[in-house]
């Protein structure tokens, strides 16, 4: 069996009264790309705050690459890379000064930082575009060059929280050929969060699906279409774990911030 | 074991210095905020310091009016621009660009400091504008090598510490209306309770004892030393760049414990 990555004990976080994230344990094997599904407001956002050390859990404990995350945030934020949901790339710098910026925070040796930088444009297919601003980019460009910024370090684990949201198919599927890429050329684990059933199907290993901060269920594809009985869809047991979600729901804040980014990259 | 205490140290000041040289690579492409900064000072210096000069109210000793509030009209256009600075970090977060720097494993404090440099020297700007307004309207201005990069120095910090000031706020607030609704209300009393524009001696007591806690106070004094030939100064240089490094220091930890806010 290959090593375990990134463990979850109890990680549990409150805000007031409410329970953001209850009790979730889980583990993610190295290499694997590991889809964490549900509905708006199921706590997928909190449960990658807290294992990108951005927010500390109410109780509870996970270790990312061996790092606690409550005790040791400086190792596990060097041994991680994040792309946040909304857009974490400077549109008034050019791509390759976003690039740039990060390889000398992440202290890449200064030999190193140029041939890695020019790989890295090279392996997301923005070579060309690397001197232009990235306020010109396309939004998929914009996430390519995110994914490229949040790996230059060669995570071992890479957070991405909702990676595709506002992009249109061709530029979704050219964002995951490189993902899938990336993993089998550098062994980048992938921790993602998704509304898209068929993205979770067509390149996870496992998949979890969360509801109102509880693990619902997980395992493979096929497993959990299984334990529904046969003829079962991933979308079957999506509407049957997270129920139909419109009691639920972000608040205004979260929603106008999707939307926002969902128009800055569409 | 020196190492391990010497690496957080030289690591700090890399990193502080990584985030201002980006802050400062994106200035390339807004020169038109430089031009339109320049409209306050000008306006301060050739309307209000014109008129109040020939009205002869103030009683400035022996520094004619308008040599008196050049430096101070230097200092109040830094505090007017630097405490507006914050408004940058709040659309970064609205973004998920502060996240990402929080996720990383630069120090905190760095990402304050960086920030809060690069606001410094954007500020230089502002020297340039006064000293060819002085030099037009006559002021007596010092021109020596020393006086003219204390000036420099004192602008950077001033700077530096306003628009860490800033940054501090946009880390409690957290929205844009609210924020500049705060920055709206600090700059004016910021500005009349310092001797900016007029000494505090004429000042009523508790407004001499307000000023005094001003670090804006502190940096006019500074810069009325050094940018004015024949000046000398209230407080002594040396206590004036103390203030002003101690109330910085102070603010980019302050700033750091609550820049991780942004995030959540």
């Amino acid at each position: 069996m290959s090593d375990v990555v990134l463990e979850i004990k109890n990680l549990t976080r409150r805000f007031g009264a409410f329970t953001a994230v209850d009790a979730l344990t889980l583990s993610v094997n190295a290499g694997e790309v590991f889809g964490l599904l549900g509905s708006n407001g199921a706590g997928k956002t909190t449960t990658i705050k807290m294992l990108t050390t951005l927010l500390p859990p109410t109780s509870g404990e996970a270790r990312v690459a061996g790092f606690s995350i409550t005790t040791q945030a400086v190792g596990v934020r060097r041994a991680i890379g994040y792309v946040p949901q909304a857009v974490s790339v400077d549109g008034s710098l050019t791509g390759y000064e976003n690039l740039l910026i990060f390889a000398k925070l992440y202290d890449l040796p200064h030999r190193d930082q140029q041939a890695r930088i020019a790989e890295a444009l090279e392996f997301m297919n923005l070579t060309a575009d690397a001197k232009r601003l990235v306020g010109e980019y396309s939004g998929g460009m914009v996430r390519r060059l995110e994914i490229a910024q949040s790996t230059l370090h060669r995570p071992k684990v890479l957070f991405l929280d909702e990676p595709t949201v506002g992009l249109d198919p061709i530029a979704r599927d050219a964002v995951w050929k490189h993902l899938i890429d990336m993993r089998a050329n550098y062994g980048t684990t992938l921790f993602f969060t998704t509304h898209y059933l068929e993205e979770a199907e067509a390149h996870c290993d496992r998949i979890a699906i969360m509801h109102q901060g509880k693990l619902d269920a997980l395992g493979t594809c096929k497993e959990l279409e299984a334990s529904l009985g046969p003829g079962h869809t991933l979308n079957d047991v999506f509407t049957h774990y997270a129920g139909s979600a419109l009691d639920t729901g972000n608040n205004f804040r979260a929603v106008s911030a999707e939307r926002a980014t969902a128009e800055r990259l569409g | 074991m020196t190492a391990t205490l010497i690496y957080p140290l030289t690591s700090f000041v890399e990193k502080t210095f990584v985030i201002t040289e980006f802050e400062l690579r994106k200035l390339r492409h807004d020169f038109t905020e430089l031009i339109t900064r320049a409209l306050q000072p000008a306006l301060w210096l050739l309307i209000f310091g014109q008129v109040f000069a020939r009205s002869g109210a103030m009683h400035t000793g022996k520094i004619p009016y308008l040599d008196f509030i050049a430096p101070g009209i230097l200092a109040q256009s830094v505090l007017f621009v630097a405490i507006f600075y914050g408004i940058n970090v709040i659309w970064e977060r609205d973004l998920g660009i502060v996240q990402k720097f929080l996720a990383s494993p630069t120090p905190r404090a760095a990402l304050v400091l960086g920030k809060g440099f690069s606001a410094g020297i954007r500020t230089l700007s502002q020297g340039v504008i006064v000293y060819s307004l002085s030099l037009v309207l006559g002021v007596k201005l010092n021109w020596s090598p020393l006086a003219l990069l204390n000036v420099l120095i004192m602008v950077i910090l001033a700077a530096t510490l306003f628009s860490t000031f800033s940054l501090v706020i946009a880390c409690i607030v957290k929205t844009r209306e609210r924020f500049m609704g705060v920055g709206q209300v600090l700059t004016m009393p910021l500005f009349f309770a310092s001797n900016a524009i007029y000494p505090t001696d004429i000042m009523p007591g508790w407004l001499k004892m307000v000023s005094h806690l001003n670090p804006l106070t502190y940096v006019v004094d500074a810069l009325r030393t050094c940018m004015l030939a024949g000046s000398t100064s209230t407080f002594g240089l040396s206590l004036d760049y103390v203030v002003i490094l101690v109330t910085t220091t102070v603010l980019v930890l302050v700033g750091a414990r609550l820049y991780p806010r942004l995030a959540t």
